[in-house]
């Protein structure tokens, strides 16, 4: 009889707002331990927080995105725990009333329900060396969301879809910059296996889940060790597992008989959130354009392949970019054959993830310009292109000190066919005779000669003018 | 000297702000009554000299320009120890300031040390601190009430001019009659508590204690309003409190009738009901009335208060700041042994009592339930404030009781906050004022009054102390 898997996702996501959750420090990622802290992070007596409006605006955002009922009088409440982390021994979040819930994602044919998303605060860092542990609070009161799903999913590839999907919104929507190795998206997996048609398995949670690859590999591991417990006639343990890369193996952290009571109530050091139908209409009117939305738009106003549309909308950044080429170049076609093209290919070499691309689209647009007006030829843009996103050259002194210019000076030209001519008699003769495929040779040999500033057209001309001369 | 009469006194140079700060200091290491925990006399005098250097220049200065102020010890002083009169806070210096002591400083008060108390705000006695009971200026065998007992009696011994408290469930009120001075606990969300080191943040305000509700109303607008840093204090700007007629025509006062029952020490009991007779004979009309739920406040308090604290209190971990057992070894050993020798018997009680109301399965039995209390409570206060203007009651059962004598009896110390806990739990502003004396000891009434009607009961204990004498009468006979 076969076996049916029961997947549920937590996904905690922070937040790209410019300041903490309820300070003013900033969320910066990094930064000397300990630097990005303030007496209210720190959890220093006598402290209170203020929240930060843009938190309750992202998670309104990703709550409308995907479909959920705004909770439009929620609050936040305390949840108690010991860890040296965690400064006030409390972290603010909402248990009873939060942001939203009921969502859904579609996932080819599946439907994934959202249970809820909920705001929090991040706790700190703990750092172990061989002198003991240290603090590091620079994380504290990073504002998160989690993301709660039903649990829908029935196979790995469901959830590695609905996590790309959810990444691909969250930037698009501008609120989390998704960088999985630095802890700004993580994911929590609960699994359980059940016959199909029976009711719930027992579900274990596992955490410390850094990539997708890790979440398709900690699946399958858990899959397989509950499926050989089940059929050897054993019970699932509940309890919290941590996955282990590395060796590819998952280990019991606790068990719900340990399971904490983290004695949730109402955080009373904050009002409650009335948020007004003109706040999310307004938010709503503000949504920025996903990236589906935007697949369709580059297709329908640009004329883009859907592969090219496809290419260019895998990251914000990247579309982001194109879009910003296209717009001060004022030729979408090129922006969109250069981005898809040759920035694809560079990011690749270099082995660049979309999240750290950095290149000055000015530059890129100016570079169009120049390949359209013709002032530099193809292999002169590639060549420029290329430096640009190596090393940010400024792509007119580039082209200068290269001597990337085409030459379109007539006499110049004249003068390098002539010198061809004559040192190809032969070439020359069987051009005479009627053989097309010299011509093809003395364009070739001149334009060596040119280097990668002779302009082909221009040099074609000549070398028909003085063979026919 | 009253805080305004002193203020005024060093605009006309009849006294220099430095010789006001050595007297009160000179006072303050003569008295044993232990009511204060430390004075910053370095930081005093500086301060002193540059409200001084102000008041030469002519610069146009508060009314309380120039008074030295003392802190109770729960409020952050930015260097100087702030203990919370615990073990726990031991070698703890704040690195900031509440937003009340920078307010304090800009209307040119000095501050001149720090006040004891019962450990975090835990207590109706002021004896659970760590350093020691504070003793009632008026009889030295008794306590000083609690738990802003430092701040009552420094005050009422003329130790200090004025003085800051804070109040969770009487904590300003009920030592203001055990001492004999006058205080205002303030409608939750007129004072910013951002530096208040909490013990039940949805029940804590800070409030003003003084010789006279003038002090106390200048206090209180000197450091009313809203405050960037603490969004629960939703009052926009501080209160203007105006002089106003000499009468109370007009104003209708309720008092609960059922608030004089067997329970309440017939002396007390006598001077509240003269107190009545007195606001009557002001031009204000009183009528009697049943207080409903009376059975449940007590109950409702400790249940949310202690839940709250269980919280508050969980930042005191023995890692960060603070007292760290020397015995730990491990990360269990730092929280279990630091906070068991840290914290005392009456803050344990608590953070147990509070620990377990929030409890899985307990939840809704207890702290849900309590919330629920809560709302009636406050539902009945509003409609009580469609009938009256004000309500007349006592402090405490008792005048203060000798150091001691309720201390191993948690039941009894915590009925004794009957008349004071409902109060917080609506959020209500009430001010206590002195009305008598039993045997020597000081007693006062309170006056409560609706959401931010500040400005009305001040204005009736204004008129009240104009006609009466007992706020005068002073513990010691100091000048």
């Amino acid at each position: 009889m076969s076996w049916e898997t029961v997947i549920g996702l937590e996904v905690h996501a922070e937040l790209a707002t410019k300041t903490k959750i309820f300070c003013g420090c900033s969320t910066e990622f990094g930064g000397e331990p300990n630097s990005r802290v303030c007496p209210v992070c720190a959890g220093m007596p006598g402290t209170l927080p203020v929240l930060n409006r843009a938190v309750v605006e992202y998670a309104i955002r990703l709550g409308l995105a995907l479909d959920c009922t705004i909770t439009r009088h929620c609050k936040f409440d305390r949840k108690n725990y010991f860890y040296p982390d965690l400064p006030k021994a409390y972290q603010v979040s909402q248990l009873y009333l939060p942001i939203c819930r009921d969502g859904r994602m579609d996932i080819g044919e599946s439907v994934i329900g959202i249970h809820e998303i909920h705001m929090e605060e991040d706790a700190g860092k703990l750092i172990h060396d061989k002198g003991g542990t240290l603090m590091d609070f620079n994380r504290c009161g990073v504002p998160l969301l989690e993301i709660v799903t039903k649990p829908d999913f029935r196979t790995g590839d469901e959830v590695i879809a609905y996590l790309e999907k959810l990444r691909e919104i969250l930037l698009f929507l501008g609120i989390c910059d998704c960088k999985m190795q630095e802890g700004s998206l993580r994911a929590d997996v609960n699994l359980s296996m059940r016959r199909p048609g029976e009711a719930f398995g027992t579900r274990t949670e596992m955490k410390n889940l850094n990539s997708f690859k890790a979440v398709a590999r900690a699946i399958e591991y858990e899959r397989a060790r509950q499926i050989e417990i089940l059929e050897n006639g054993g019970a699932v343990t509940q309890e919290t597992r941590r996955w282990d890369d590395e060796i590819g193996e998952s280990y019991g952290m606790r068990s719900k008989e340990n399971a904490q009571d983290y004695r949730y109530f109402p955080e009373p050091d904050l009002l409650p959130i009335a948020i007004s139908e003109d706040w999310l209409t307004q938010v709503r009117a503000k949504l920025p354009e996903l990236a589906h939305q935007k697949r369709a738009r580059y297709i329908r106003d640009f004329g883009l392949s859907e592969y090219d549309s496809a290419v260019l909308t895998r990251h914000k950044n990247i579309s982001d970019l194109f879009e910003a080429v296209a717009q001060k170049s004022g030729n979408a076609t090129e922006a969109a054959r250069l981005i898809s093209g040759e920035i694809m290919r560079l990011m690749g070499v270099a082995k660049t993830l979309p999240e750290n691309l950095e290149i000055d689209p000015a530059k890129l647009a100016a570079l169009i310009a120049a390949l359209t007006d013709g002032k530099i030829n193809r292999e002169a843009y590639k060549e420029t292109v290329e430096a640009v996103y190596l090393h940010n050259v400024e792509p007119e002194q580039f082209i200068a000190e290269k001597g990337l210019l085409m030459i379109s000076d007539c006499e110049a030209i004249r003068q390098a066919v002539q010198e061809i001519i004559a040192a190809n008699a032969a070439a020359v003769a069987d051009y005479h005779a009627g053989k097309d495929k010299a011509f093809g040779f003395l364009m070739g040999q001149a334009m060596r000669k040119l280097g990668r500033a002779g302009n082909p057209e221009a040099v074609r001309t000549m070398l028909g003018e003085v063979l026919n001369e | 000297m009253n805080a305004l009469s002193l203020s005024t006194a060093i605009k006309e140079k009849k006294l220099g702000v430095t010789e006001a700060v050595q007297l009160y200091i000179d006072r303050i290491e003569k008295s044993e009554l232990n009511a204060f925990l430390s004075v910053s006399r370095e930081q005093a005098f500086k301060q002193a000299e540059a409200v001084q250097r102000r008041v030469d220049s002519g610069e146009s200065l508060s009314p309380l320009a120039g008074v030295p102020i003392a802190i109770k010890d729960n409020i952050s002083t930015l260097g100087i120890a702030t203990t919370c009169a615990s073990k726990i806070l031991e070698g703890y210096r704040p690195v900031y300031n509440a937003t009340i002591i920078e307010r304090l400083e800009q209307a040119g008060m000095v501050i001149l040390g720090k006040l004891n108390m019962d450990e975090f705000g835990m207590g109706g006695s002021s004896e659970t601190g760590a350093f020691g009971a504070v003793h009632n200026p008026w009889d030295s065998s008794r306590v000083a009430g609690g738990s802003s007992g430092g701040s009552a009696a420094a005050v009422a011994a003329q130790e200090i001019p004025i003085a800051i408290g804070s109040d969770t469930g009487g904590s300003i009120r009920q030592p203001c009659a055990f001492c004999g001075v006058t205080g205002i606990r303030p409608t939750y969300g007129s004072v910013s508590r951002y530096g208040l080191l909490a013990y039940a943040s949805s029940l804590d305000q800070i409030g003003p204690i003084g010789q006279n509700i003038e002090d106390c109303a200048a206090v209180l607008s000197a450091i009313s309003g809203a405050d960037s840093k603490d969004s629960t204090c939703v009052m926009p700007k501080p209160f203007a409190f105006t002089t106003s007629p000499e009468r109370l025509d007009g104003i209708k006062i309720g008092i609960p009738r059922n608030y004089f029952n067997e329970a309440i020490d017939s002396h007390v009991k006598n001077a509240v009901l003269a107190a009545a007779k007195q606001l009557e004979a002001l031009g204000a009309s009183v009528d009697e009335f049943e207080m409903p739920l009376m059975d449940y406040v007590v109950p409702a308090y400790y249940v949310i208060a202690c839940a709250e604290a269980s919280s508050n209190l969980s930042r005191y971990d023995g890692l960060k700041y603070g007292y760290r057992s020397t015995e730990a070894k491990t990360l269990s050993d730092v929280y279990r042994l630091s906070r068991s020798e840290g914290f005392g018997l009456e803050v344990k009680r608590r953070i147990m009592l509070g620990s377990f109301v929030l409890s899985s399965g307990y939840y809704d039995a207890y702290y849900k339930k309590a919330l629920q209390a809560r709302t009636l409570i406050k539902n009945a206060y509003n409609e009580l404030f469609t009938r009256y203007d004000m309500i007349i009651s006592p402090v405490a059962p008792t005048a203060a009781y000798k150091l001691g004598e309720n201390i191993d009896d948690p039941m009894k110390m915590y009925m004794g906050d009957i008349y004071t806990v409902s109060v917080n739990l609506a959020g209500l502003p009430a001010i206590a004022l002195p009305c008598g004396f039993s045997n020597s000891l000081p007693l006062g009434f309170q006056l409560i009054g609706d959401a931010f009607s500040e400005e009305r009961l001040i204005h009736a204990g204004r008129v009240y102390q104009n006609h009466t004498n007992w706020h005068t009468q002073m513990a010691g006979d100091t000048p």
